[in-house]
C-alpha cells in the first residue's frame, strides 16, 4: 500500500512508520503543524509540533529513507478542534479534543488529502488494534486509544492502519531503542496539546472570559456559592467548588445550566447514572440490531460496564447502564465495546452523550 | 534525479572541488606569523584578488563571512549602527519587502529591539524595485541610516537596477546595500559601476561551497562589526580565514562570472522551453515575476534559470511532493527552517493574493540542466498539476 505516516515527532508514530515500511509498504513521513503559534522547543511532556518535534520526526524518517514533509494543518486544527473545544464548555459540556482530532483531523482532513494525492491510507502511532476492518483495545490495556478513536466510521476505518495495537508500550520504545532513534527515551505526552501549561482553566477564561454565576444545592435549591464561569465545572466534578456545605458532606457537580450560568451541586448519593442519553450515533462496522447488549465506555480511561442499548425517536441512543455509574458528563463520548478478551474488545460505534442520571429522572 | 533546484543550492564545479581538496590537505592559519601562516595567508589574498576582479570591486572591499546571511546581517545591523552612531537621527530604514529574510528579519530585530524605524518600498507588479519607488520612500534621507535592495530576487527573479537605486540613494546622501546572492554570475554585476556601497554574495549558488561568502564594503563605507576578536578583514569581521573555503569561492566565481553570457544564454534556452511546454499543457498557468525577455538597464530583467509559475486551485506544497515522488526537486519559494509551506511574501509584496502565492512553485535551472530535465517535468505536469488540484478541492478556506 502506499501510506501517509502521520509522524508527531513522539516514539509511538515513529515505531509505527518504522513497522510500516518494513512491511513493505511505499510509505511517506508526514508531520502535522498543528498550532498557529509554533514553539522552538518543547517543554517537557506537554505541547505538541513545536519545531524541535517536527525535527524528531525528520529525523527519524531520515533514518527510514522516506520522503517527509510538514502539512500545516493549523487552520483547520484550530477550527475544528479548539473552537470546538470551547464552545463545548460554553455550553455547559465536557469535549475529549483527542476524539474531535482524530474525528475532522487525523482521519478526516489528512486522509482525504491524502487519498487525493494517491495515498491509500494513513499510518499512525495510536494504540489500537485494527484488523479486518474491527477496531479493538489495543494488548496494552493502560495504553489503550480505542475509545478517541471510537468516533471513526467504517469509511475512515478502511484509510486507517495502526501497527502497534498489538504490543504493549514497554515493546513499542524497546523497537526503538533497537533502531537507535532517539525518541526511544521520549516522555509520553499527556494533557491536551494546545494548552501547554495544562492551565485548562486558565485557557477557558482567556477564551470565553468570566461570566459569574451561582452554585445551587440540589437538595435545597439554595445557592451556596458563587462561580467565576461555568466552564470552569465538569460533571462529577469535586474540587474547586468554592463552598462550604454546612452538613460537611462532600459535595459534586451534578449538572451545568450555560444560559443561567447555574452550577448545580450535590451530595454523592444523587450523582449516580444508569441511564444515559446520547446525540446520533457514528458506528465503527455495520448498525447493530435493536436492544443491544454491549459494554458501554463513558471518558477516557473510564471503565467500560455492561449495559443495554435502544434508540429514541430522534435518533440517539438510549443507554441503560447494568452498573451504576457517577459523574458522567455531557459532551464525552460513550463508546459501546463488544466484550472479546481473546481477540480484544471491538468498538462498534460511540455517541456523544446528551444527558445521564438516575432511570426515573432522565 | 531531475535537480531544479538550483536557486536553492547549485552542485559545486568540479575546479572549486579540486582547489578546495587541495588547500584541505594544507597546514597554516592565515594569521600566523611563519612560512605556513604566510602561504595561507598568500593563497587567501590570491583569492581575494581574484573576488575583486570577478566583482569590480578592490581587494580591500571584499571582506569574507560566512555566507549570504551572516553578509545581510553584518549589512543591515553593522551600517545602521555606525550611521545612526555617527547621526542619532538616522534611524529610520528603508528595504522592500521582497526582500530574502536574512534582510527583513535583521530589519525587524532592528526595529523591535534597537528603536529602528522601517519604510517599506513599493514594490511592481513584477517584483522589480524602481529608481521612482526608492526616492519615494526616502524622502529627504536625512533621517535615514540605510537602503536595502536586492539586485535579483531570489523566488521570482526579478532584477532592479542597482546602478539607478544607488545614484537616487546618494542623491540624498544615503548608503546602500544589495543582496546579490541569486544575481552574481546570471546577470552582470559590477561593484563599482554600480555605485553600492555594499554587496552580499556567497559562494554555494554558483558552483562554490557552502559556508563561504562575501560582503563587498566599500572603503569609505562605515560598518559596526558583529563578530569581535582577532581583527580580521579590516576588524569588521573577526575570524580566522577558511582558506580552503576561500579558495573555492574565487574559483567558483571567476569561472561562473566569465562564462557567464555563454551560460545563461543557455539556462535560459532551456528555462523558456519549459515555461512554454507548461504553458502549452496546463492552459491557465500564470508566470509570475518579469517576463522572460524583459530587460532592466539593458541586461536581463529576469534571471535566466528563473521559472516562478502558480497553478490556480493546486497547492504548492502538492504539487512539490508530487513532482518530489516522480524524482524532480523544486521549491515552493525559500523553506522556513521548520519545512512549514508558506504562502510566499515575495508574491504578496508583489500585490499577488494568498492563493495565487499558495499555488505557486519555483522551478530553478543552473550550470547543470539538461533539456532531459526540462522533458522530465514535461512528461509529468499534467497529472501531477490534476492531482493536486483534486487535493486542493477539500480545503475549506484560502
Amino acid at each position: 500500500m502506499r501510506l501517509i505516516a502521520a509522524m508527531s515527532g513522539g516514539v509511538d508514530s515513529a515505531v509505527a512508520a518504522a513497522l510500516a515500511v518494513e512491511a513493505g509498504h511505499d510509505v511517506t513521513g508526514v508531520h502535522l503543524a498543528l498550532s498557529q503559534q509554533r514553539q522552538q522547543l518543547r517543554s517537557g511532556s506537554r505541547g505538541c509540533c513545536s519545531v524541535e518535534d517536527a525535527d524528531d520526526a525528520r529525523r527519524v524518517a531520515g533514518e527510514l529513507g522516506i520522503p517527509f514533509y510538514v502539512w500545516d494543518m493549523a487552520d483547520r486544527f484550530a477550527e475544528d478542534v479548539v473552537d470546538d473545544f470551547v464552545a463545548e464548555y460554553a455550553a455547559g459540556r465536557t469535549p475529549n479534543p483527542c476524539l474531535r482530532c482524530n474525528e475532522k483531523i487525523k482521519f478526516a482532513a489528512v486522509l482525504d488529502r491524502a487519498q487525493a494525492l494517491g495515498f491509500d491510507a494513513v499510518v499512525t502511532g495510536h494504540h489500537a488494534r485494527l484488523a479486518d476492518g474491527q477496531l479493538r483495545r489495543s494488548v496494552d490495556a493502560a495504553k489503550d486509544q480505542s475509545y478517541v478513536l471510537g468516533v471513526l466510521t467504517a469509511r475512515q476505518l478502511a484509510g486507517a492502519v495502526f501497527p502497534l495495537g498489538s504490543m504493549t508500550k514497554d515493546r513499542v520504545r524497546e523497537i526503538a531503542a533497537e533502531r537507535g532513534y532517539a525518541v526511544a527515551t521520549k516522555p509520553d505526552s499527556h494533557d491536551i496539546c494546545f494548552i501547554p501549561d495544562g492551565d485548562t482553566r486558565g485557557f477557558l477564561d482567556r477564551r470565553l472570559g468570566e461570566s459569574p454565576g451561582p452554585v445551587v444545592d440540589a437538595a435545597t435549591g439554595a445557592t451556596v456559592g458563587e462561580h467565576r464561569g461555568t466552564h470552569g465545572f465538569t460533571v462529577g466534578q469535586r474540587k474547586g467548588l468554592g463552598i462550604t456545605a454546612g452538613d460537611q458532606r462532600p459535595r459534586y457537580v451534578l449538572g451545568i445550566e450555560p444560559v443561567t450560568r447555574t452550577v448545580t451541586v450535590g451530595t454523592a448519593e444523587l450523582t449516580g447514572v444508569d441511564e444515559v442519553r446520547t446525540g446520533a450515533p457514528t458506528w465503527a462496522g455495520p448498525e447493530p440490531t435493536w436492544p443491544l447488549s454491549a459494554q458501554v465506555q463513558l471518558r477516557a480511561h473510564g471503565a467500560a460496564v455492561p449495559c443495554t442499548v435502544t434508540v429514541d425517536e430522534d435518533g440517539g441512543l438510549v443507554v441503560a447502564l447494568h452498573e451504576t455509574q457517577r459523574g458522567v458528563a455531557p459532551g464525552q463520548s460513550a463508546v459501546l465495546y463488544e466484550p472479546d478478551a481473546e481477540r480484544g474488545d471491538r468498538v462498534l460505534g460511540q455517541a456523544a452523550v446528551l444527558r445521564a442520571g438516575a432511570r426515573s429522572a432522565v | 534525479m531531475t535537480y531544479l533546484d538550483h536557486a536553492a543550492t547549485t552542485p559545486m564545479l568540479p575546479e572549486a572541488i579540486a582547489a578546495m581538496a587541495e588547500q584541505l590537505a594544507r597546514v597554516g592559519n592565515a594569521s600566523s606569523l611563519h612560512a605556513s601562516g604566510r602561504t595561507a595567508r598568500r593563497t587567501a589574498e590570491q583569492a581575494r584578488e581574484q573576488l575583486a576582479e570577478a566583482l569590480g570591486a578592490r581587494p580591500s572591499e571584499v571582506l569574507f563571512t560566512g555566507g549570504g546571511t551572516e553578509s545581510d546581517n553584518l549589512a543591515v545591523k553593522g551600517m545602521f549602527w555606525a550611521r545612526r552612531e555617527a547621526d542619532p537621527r538616522r534611524s529610520r530604514i528603508v528595504v522592500s519587502p521582497a526582500e530574502h529574510h536574512a534582510v527583513l528579519d535583521s530589519v525587524e530585530w532592528l526595529v523591535e529591539h534597537d528603536g529602528a524605524q522601517v519604510t517599506w518600498i513599493d514594490v511592481a507588479g513584477t517584483g522589480e524595485v524602481t529608481a521612482e519607488a526608492l526616492a519615494r520612500a526616502l524622502g529627504d534621507g536625512r533621517d535615514v541610516a540605510l537602503t536595502s535592495v536586492m539586485w535579483a530576487n531570489n523566488e521570482i527573479g526579478a532584477v532592479s537596477d542597482l546602478t539607478a537605486l544607488a545614484a537616487v540613494a546618494h542623491a540624498v546622501g544615503v548608503p546602500i546595500h544589495t543582496d546579490a546572492v541569486q544575481a552574481v554570475g546570471q546577470v552582470p554585476v559590477d561593484v563599482a559601476a554600480s555605485g553600492v556601497d555594499a554587496l552580499t554574495m556567497t559562494g554555494h549558488k554558483l558552483g562554490g561551497p557552502m559556508g563561504a561568502g562575501v560582503l563587498v564594503l566599500r572603503r569609505d563605507a562605515e560598518c559596526t562589526p558583529l563578530l569581535h576578536g582577532g581583527g580580521q578583514e579590516r576588524d569588521v569581521r573577526s575570524g580566522t580565514l577558511d582558506v580552503a573555503a576561500i579558495t573555492a569561492l574565487a574559483v567558483a566565481t571567476t569561472t561562473s562570472v566569465t562564462g557567464r553570457v555563454e551560460r545563461t544564454a543557455r539556462v535560459a534556452a532551456l528555462r523558456d522551453r519549459l515555461v512554454a511546454g507548461v504553458v502549452q499543457l496546463v492552459p491557465d498557468v500564470q508566470l509570475n515575476g518579469p517576463a522572460l525577455d524583459s530587460v532592466v538597464a539593458g541586461g536581463p530583467g529576469r534571471l535566466p534559470g528563473n521559472a516562478h509559475l502558480s497553478f490556480p486551485g493546486a497547492e504548492g506544497d502538492a504539487l512539490l511532493m508530487l513532482l518530489d515522488a516522480n524524482g524532480i526537486e523544486c521549491s515552493t519559494g525559500s523553506a522556513c527552517s521548520a519545512g512549514v509551506a508558506r504562502p510566499s511574501h515575495v508574491l504578496v509584496a508583489a500585490g499577488a493574493d494568498v492563493d495565487r502565492a499558495r499555488s505557486s512553485l519555483r522551478f530553478s535551472l543552473g550550470h547543470t540542466s539538461t533539456g532531459a530535465d526540462v522533458d522530465a517535468v514535461l512528461g509529468v505536469i499534467a497529472p501531477v498539476v490534476e492531482r493536486a488540484r483534486r487535493a486542493g478541492l477539500g480545503r475549506r478556506s484560502a
